[in-house]
């Protein structure tokens, strides 16, 4: 069985050490060196860059992509346990209103962002309806602000917190729910006291699940934010291609990627690998 | 209707009528967004663009490659961690997984740019191919290992005692059980393929434009109806492989 097994599993680990482990490692040496004149990577060793991580006009886009983020996952929560409460209640069509909620999400991410772009543009569809039924003049300027980036994220991944809250309820048991009516609970009482609070497992992996995604958005904030709502994945982005500072990219890179871990950590020490 | 209800008919339309509207649009003879006449003019012009031909014909050709290299190395992948577990490979595979899109890209970037140095090759559809199979594996592994949860390992152990060897007993066994979470991981390494735009646009060389990449170029330069005929078909495209996998999956 040991060379079997050894055989099948040698591909795998190939693809993941050359292509995931060692180009992160050359990240992390990276970000730990000094930015030649033309942009290449040259030596000496330096711990500055993660030092400018502090600057205020990089620190600013950071603070403003974790607010970004939380909004966005507030907003995700507060739309998707409805929604998931809703399937969980009717029992009859469960699996094809949870089919309806993933569809997008199999269509193109981009195809996505850009039917939003469709819709907020200054002769974009709302903006022409309103001009036609003679309600404004001149279109709102709705698309390339924070809030476009918000309602972006929060269409994208709706559906990463759906899931998990559907599941929990779906596990919750109703004997509990009956005890409450019995004691006197009036509905709104028994959705505060007892689902919810039974509920909090589900809606810590839902937050989880968007906020690390929003936050290492690149895409979304990139087409509707235009060039005054840049969020991290765009300043890495940006560091890698025109600014060509690639030591810098790299510390942001690593930075990102410790907050998405300490994330992941926390919640899987608080509720279990199960919990994702 | 309750409350509830309507609200959640809210977030359905929320969900579905952006993508309607543009699939609907994409049939408006006007270039504006205001409805004129129905027109296939955009199809037309989508359909005779030999670029976009071929750059549709590149993505095609990295997903299919992609999605069957990360279907069977995952595959095999997930048989041999159920036998017996191995954390960190598992560990690395989640990693992966969860690690932003764009650090992932630019990861690789800096890799191929090193390797560069030492071994003479450029940028190109193999580097694409071979980023797309390295991020495609972790989801394969997540789908065919949710299947391998549910599966009985003593169906083995009797092939066993029947005489089979071990190589009889995946083949023969344990891989047919578990063909429909191969296809279902097939489907979801062949649309994030397809649909990858950050990471390829970053290893991508000058013969290997995606269609993603003409999206977003085009998307970033403005209003154009050719790019809401291209994403209707993407959207149906998308709807229609689905529709079918499930069927075969149901046979």
């Amino acid at each position: 069985m040991k060379h079997l097994r050894a055989m099948f599993l040698a591909p795998s680990v190939f693809f993941t050490v050359v292509l995931f482990l060692i180009p992160l490692t050359i990240i992390v040496s990276y970000s730990l060196r000094t930015r030649g004149v033309y942009g290449g990577v040259v030596d000496p060793w330096t711990i500055e860059n993660y030092a400018r991580l502090f600057d205020p006009l990089y620190g600013m886009i950071m603070v403003r992509s974790v607010f970004m983020s939380l909004a966005a996952t507030a907003l995700c929560l507060l739309a998707g346990f409805p929604t998931a409460l809703f399937i969980v209640r009717n029992e009859k069509h469960k699996s094809l209103l949870l089919n309806l909620i993933m569809l997008p999400f199999w269509t193109s991410f981009l195809v996505r962002t850009y039917a939003w772009m469709f819709l907020l543009r200054d002769t974009g569809l709302i903006n022409s309806a309103l001009i036609a039924m003679g309600i404004i003049k001149e279109p709102l300027p709705l698309l390339y602000n924070e809030t476009a980036v918000i309602v972006g994220l929060v269409y994208g991944y709706l559906p990463f917190a759906v899931l998990p809250i559907f599941s929990n309820l779906e596990r919750l048991d109703k004997a509990l729910l009956e005890a409450a009516a019995d004691l006197g609970a009036k509905p709104w009482e028994t959705m505060f006291h007892v689902v919810l609070p039974l509920c909090a497992p589900g809606l810590r992996a839902a937050g989880v699940l968007v906020f690390i995604p929003c936050l290492g958005a690149y895409l979304t904030p990139d087409l509707l934010g235009g060039g005054k709502s840049i969020m991290i994945g765009n300043l890495i982005q940006n560091q890698f291609t025109t600014a060509r500072d690639w030591p810098f990219g790299s510390a942001i890179s690593l930075a990102l990627m410790a907050g998405v871990m300490v994330l992941l950590i926390v919640l899987i020490r608080r509720d279990g690998e199960e919990a994702l | 209707m309750r409350p509830l209800t309507w609200f959640a008919v809210g977030i359905y339309a929320f969900l579905h009528v952006p993508l309607l509207i543009l699939c609907a649009f994409s049939f408006n003879s006007s270039r504006f967004t205001i409805w004129e006449e129905f027109s296939l003019e955009w199809y037309r012009q989508m359909f005779t663009d030999a670029q976009l031909g071929e750059e549709a014909l590149n993505s095609l050709l990295i997903a299919a490659a992609s999605t069957v290299l990360a279907t069977v190395i995952g595959t095999l992948c997930s048989y041999g961690l159920w036998k017996k577990q191995a954390k960190w490979l598992s560990g690395s595979l989640y990693l992966s997984l969860v690690t932003p899109e764009i650090i992932s890209g630019i990861s690789l970037l800096a890799f191929f740019q090193w390797a560069f140095r030492h071994w003479q090759f450029q940028l190109g559809m193999h580097t694409v191919i071979l980023a797309h199979v390295a991020f495609s594996i972790s989801y394969v592994v997540l789908v065919v290992m949710a299947r391998l949860r549910t599966a009985e390992p003593a169906l083995e152990e009797a092939a066993l005692d029947l005489g089979a060897n071990e190589w009889q007993a995946f083949w023969l066994v344990t891989l047919p059980m578990l063909r429909p979470g191969i296809m279902a991981a097939a489907l979801l390494a062949f649309t994030v393929s397809f649909d990858d735009y950050v990471i390829t646009s970053l290893v991508a060389g000058v013969d290997s434009e995606t269609l993603p990449m003409v999206l977003y170029a085009m998307a970033r330069r403005g209003a154009n109806p050719v790019v809401s005929a291209i994403s209707a078909l993407i959207f149906v495209g998308f709807g229609a492989l689905i529709l079918i996998s499930e069927r075969l999956q149901k046979t």
